[in-house]
């Protein structure tokens, strides 16, 4: 099958949904690729690399549109949809749970859609999820864009010319955008705080080099689908409690909450805003959707009147354009793989797969659209309630039973030793105590030490020669040989035995 | 004091003396007093053994025995120097055949030199039965714990598959045995003769095969330890029929410390006792292909590696099998010194199962001089990993697998598992992307922060070692 990568008609979209990297991927999958001429020019990917990854370049004619499979990182225009043969795939960012005249244009058309940012957020599909590797750079291009406007240093230093502050910089919402924020402003040097209202993100937060701000206590929130909710009364009472805290004190603030399918919740109040000092910088990161700082505009960079920039870029990640158009390139590539099992250019929609279900829009013409709700293991706690009960551990028996079963264990012994001749009965004895020895005996043992046990165990099982010794010299001469063997046998284990645990514990050193 | 009241004082003092050689095994400081302990109690119990003998047999019988030993003593020390650690298992597997068939041995000289004599006099005529019992008992066990031991040396050293055979009804197999072999004693004790004596050989051999060669490979070392258990059971059988305290004491000793070990290491795999040494286990893994899609998987380089150790703070390394087939564990050894001189935090993370044996990890991370304060068991390191930058998963599969925890319908569903894919970066050493034993596949491998390296283990190692 063929696929076609047009070029990206949005205004100021610098990404590509395709790169040469790519290309030779989809071309190794068994795919022929056409690429419109220009169309990775502003991430910097010239004509000629694709046409040398293997892909035909054409001109600005219909051929990428009339491809069998067209791959685009916006949604297309009306016309460009006119374009579309029937029959085709387009895949793309195309945010059906926003834009349901979109999904009923697409419907209107013999086509499938398939959504990338619709991927559901579960471990197999993590290769494919574009929102992450979009948000990992929006947030690094966050904390550049707020370090270009931030008329200071982030890091500390002491110079000849005096002592420079680090810079304080407050993270709000750590997903996977204010992760890469976090990591970003403490790998510069800044005094990084973060906030979220998922508690179980802390170790996240730290393990980049931030400090974790918790809401004071009260009902705590995990999201069953890996996704932030939106909160209670109460709880953004103390939410913003704490924002009206850490705000001022911070000099910069990054912004990145954002729910699905919901408007930006609005966290950061005029008031908050006015009370940082003048020079501080904000990144809203939610612009795009509402906003989460007051009086923040969508791709603008708006000036407070007390010295605050708040700047409100929705194309952060397409100011990396080359390194977003690989990622979201790398993550259309992932899919097609899944989608061409067998590796031999035809791409096969399989509706049993969640992953595949999830970003199904529309189906031959057939709007499918939203899917059935896919639960994943992203939030720790209620999967592990939800887990199916746990094979792993038997209870312990009730203690009337381990009665019983002592009970019984010990009737049995005692009848068959009140049964037999005198003579057995002190080797009984021997023989129970030393059973009961023998098993508290290792109950300790370091488990380093588990193989030269069993060697030394081995050789005093050796022990065994004992028995042939006495039965050697007996008048019959095929006991005798018969023992003599059992001998020879026996001391191979005895002195093989010790001598490989010396040879072992000689050599376990501190 | 008489000779004979003398060799039974010196019998209390080795059975005292193998008791201490256990308990000082079960740590490191006391571990070498221990096998002091072992070898003055053997020692003292051959001493007494030899002392008693010569008093009754003629000279050419002395000479036998001593060759006989000279001989034994001379293979044994010859082939524990020669044993490379990594052949371990296979050398405790054939040393335990050795005991076994030792037992089978004495309990046909029992019933040579007492039933089969019609004069004897050994055995008080009310007691020949329970003499007679005892033979076969003993030589059941040994039996069994011959040819299982000959079964786990042939599948350890891979001179047969190590599949587990399926045998259709093979647990009505083993039971048929039993019964049938309850039914021999039975009619042994009644009258006893050769041919019932061959018979119950014979079975206790076809059990013993059968048992181990329907166990899968990645059950060997709970295999090992159980036949470890039998060949002490075997000695305490023997014990019984010589009348033998020291004999009993010291297969008691064995068996039960074998089979509790046996049992901490099901526990380890979260298996059941008995499915394991009934056999059979971990069949439904090997079942049918699984088809499902786990994604994609990544790959590293060498140099990367190198890169990713250079700039790590902390560093858990999780050696499996797959390190002693490699033979990597000298490599390894060297890589942790070197990123220890440059003040990475170097840890081993052990689990109990892994390798063929039990412990056998720590005894090839020994003998290459990694100190043992830094080789840690699953239980001791398995919080650490969120705060690893960077795990070394070198020739483990199973033991790492996440399925383990995630995916209640996965065969290893509930072993406990190295919580490895908690670590910022998981490095995974594989010669490709084969299942491991249980046949299982590894979601870990698909995971987006693991980096898979292709290539024999200690090659790759050794690649790191000159990148950095």
């Amino acid at each position: 099958m063929r696929i076609g990568v047009p070029r990206e008609t949005k205004p100021r979209e610098t990404r590509v949904a395709a790169t040469p990297a790519t290309v030779i991927k989809l071309v190794a999958l068994g795919y022929e690729v056409v690429v419109e001429s220009g169309a990775g020019e502003a991430s910097s990917f010239p004509d000629e690399a694709y046409a040398e990854a293997g892909a035909t370049v054409t001109g600005p004619a219909d051929e990428a549109w009339q491809a069998d499979v067209v791959l685009r990182v916006n949604a297309p225009s009306d016309q460009e949809l006119a374009r579309l043969r029937d029959g085709a795939t387009l895949i793309g960012l195309l945010s059906p749970a926003l834009n349901p005249d979109l999904v009923d244009k697409l419907a209107a058309r013999p086509i499938t859609a398939l959504a990338m940012d619709a991927v559901p957020r579960i471990s197999r599909a993590q290769s494919m999820d574009v929102l992450s590797s979009m948000a990992n750079i929006a947030g690094y291009r966050a904390v550049i864009e707020a370090a270009h406007t931030f008329g200071r240093f982030f890091t500390g230093q002491v110079t000849a010319a005096g002592k420079v502050p680090p810079a304080k910089v407050l993270v709000v919402g750590a997903g996977v955008a204010g992760l890469a924020a976090i990591g970003a402003a403490s790998s510069l040097g800044a005094i990084v705080r973060a906030t979220d209202v998922r508690p179980e993100v802390a170790e996240q937060v730290r393990s980049l080099g931030g400090e974790y701000v918790a809401v004071p206590a009260g009902e705590q929130e995990v999201s069953s689908d890996g996704y932030a909710r939106e909160m209670g009364e109460d709880f953004n009472r103390r939410a913003a409690i704490m924002y009206a805290e850490q705000v001022p004190d911070a000099d910069i603030v990054v912004t990145t909450a954002l729910i699905p399918g919901r408007p930006a919740p609005r966290l950061i109040t005029e008031e908050m805003v006015a009370a940082m000092k003048p020079g501080s910088v904000i990144v809203d990161m939610a612009a795009g959707m509402g906003g989460n700082v007051a009086g923040s505009v969508a791709d603008e960079l708006v000036v407070t009147p007390g010295g605050v920039s708040i700047i409100g870029y929705t194309d952060l990640a397409g100011r990396l354009p080359a390194q977003a158009s690989q990622l979201y390139g790398q993550n259309l590539v992932s899919l097609l793989t899944l989608l061409t099992p067998e590796k031999d250019g035809r791409l096969v929609l399989d509706l049993e797969d969640v992953v595949q279900r999830g970003i199904t829009v529309v189906r031959d013409g057939e709007k499918t659209w939203p899917p059935p709700p896919v639960q994943v293991s992203a939030a720790p706690a209620p999967a592990a309630a939800a887990k199916v009960e746990p094979p792993a551990k038997k209870a312990p028996p009730p203690p009337s039973r381990r009665f019983a079963l002592v009970g019984v264990g010990a009737a049995l012994l005692f009848l068959l030793a009140a049964f037999s001749p005198n003579a057995l009965i002190g080797h009984f004895t021997v023989f129970a105590l030393a059973v009961v020895v023998g098993f508290y005996v290792i109950g300790h043992v370091h488990h380093a030490l588990h193989t030269p046990l069993m060697s030394v165990t081995n050789a005093i099982s050796g022990i065994i020669v004992v028995g042939a010794l006495v039965q050697t010299g007996h008048h019959e001469a095929v006991v005798t040989v018969l023992a003599t063997v059992a001998i020879l046998l026996a001391s191979i284990n005895v002195f093989g035995g010790f001598a490989v645990t010396r040879r072992m514990l000689g050599m376990f050193t501190r | 004091m008489t000779a004979t009241t003398a060799a039974s004082a010196a019998y209390i003092v080795a059975g005292l003396l193998f008791v201490l050689a256990l308990a000082g095994l079960s740590k490191h400081e006391t571990a070498k007093a221990g096998n002091g302990f072992g070898i003055a109690g053997m020692a003292i119990a051959l001493a007494a053994t030899i002392g008693l003998a010569t008093r009754s047999i003629s000279a050419l019988g002395i000479t036998l025995l001593v060759a006989a030993m000279v001989v034994g003593a001379a293979i044994g020390l010859w082939r524990a120097r020669r044993v490379e650690m990594t052949g371990m298992p296979e050398l405790i597997a054939v040393l335990h055949s050795f005991v076994g068939l030792a037992a089978v041995l004495v309990g046909w000289n029992g019933y040579l030199s007492v039933e089969a004599q019609a004069d004897q006099a050994e055995v008080p005529g009310n007691l020949l039965g329970i003499h007679s019992g005892e033979v076969v008992i003993g030589v059941f066990i040994g039996a069994v714990t011959f040819t299982g031991s000959i079964v786990a040396f042939l599948k350890l050293s891979g001179r047969i598959k190590s599949n587990p055979l399926m045998l259709p009804a093979h647990n009505a197999l083993n039971l048929g045995a039993l019964v049938a072999f309850a039914v021999l004693t039975v009619f042994f004790v009644i009258d006893p003769n050769l041919g019932l004596l061959i018979a119950v050989t014979a079975l206790a051999l076809a059990l013993g095969w059968h048992l181990v060669a329907s166990i899968g490979g990645g059950d060997m070392p709970v295999v090992v330890s159980m036949l470890n258990s039998y060949s002490g059971w075997a000695a305490a059988a023997s014990g019984f029929l010589l009348g033998n305290d020291l004999l009993i004491i010291t297969g008691a000793l064995v068996g039960s410390s074998g089979a509790y070990l046996s049992y901490i290491m099901c526990t380890a795999m979260n298996r059941s006792f008995i499915s394991v040494i009934a056999g059979g286990f971990g069949n439904e893994g090997s079942a049918g292909g699984d088809d499902r899609d786990y994604g994609e998987h990544t790959e590293i380089s060498a140099a990367d590696t190198a890169e990713l150790l250079r700039d790590a703070s902390s560093v858990i390394i999780t050696p499996g099998y797959g390190m002693a087939v490699a033979q990597a564990q000298g490599a390894v050894a060297e890589l942790t010194r070197k990123l220890r001189e440059k003040d990475v935090d170097v840890r081993f993370g052990i689990h109990p199962v892994a390798g063929r044996l039990p412990g056998h990890m720590n005894v090839l991370l020994a003998e290459a001089k990694v100190p043992y304060d830094i080789v840690l068991e699953m239980d001791e390191i398995n919080d650490d990993f969120a705060e690893t930058d960077v795990v070394l998963v070198i020739g483990a599969n199973d033991t790492v697998n996440p399925a383990a925890t995630e995916d209640p319908s996965s065969p290893i569903a509930g072993m406990p598992v190295l919580k490895v894919w908690e670590a910022e970066r998981v490095v995974v050493f594989k010669r490709s992307m084969n299942t491991g034993y249980a046949g299982v596949q590894n979601p870990l491998f698909f995971r987006d922060n693991s980096r898979m390296l292709f290539g024999d283990a200690r090659e790759r190692v050794e690649d790191i070692l000159r990148e950095l």
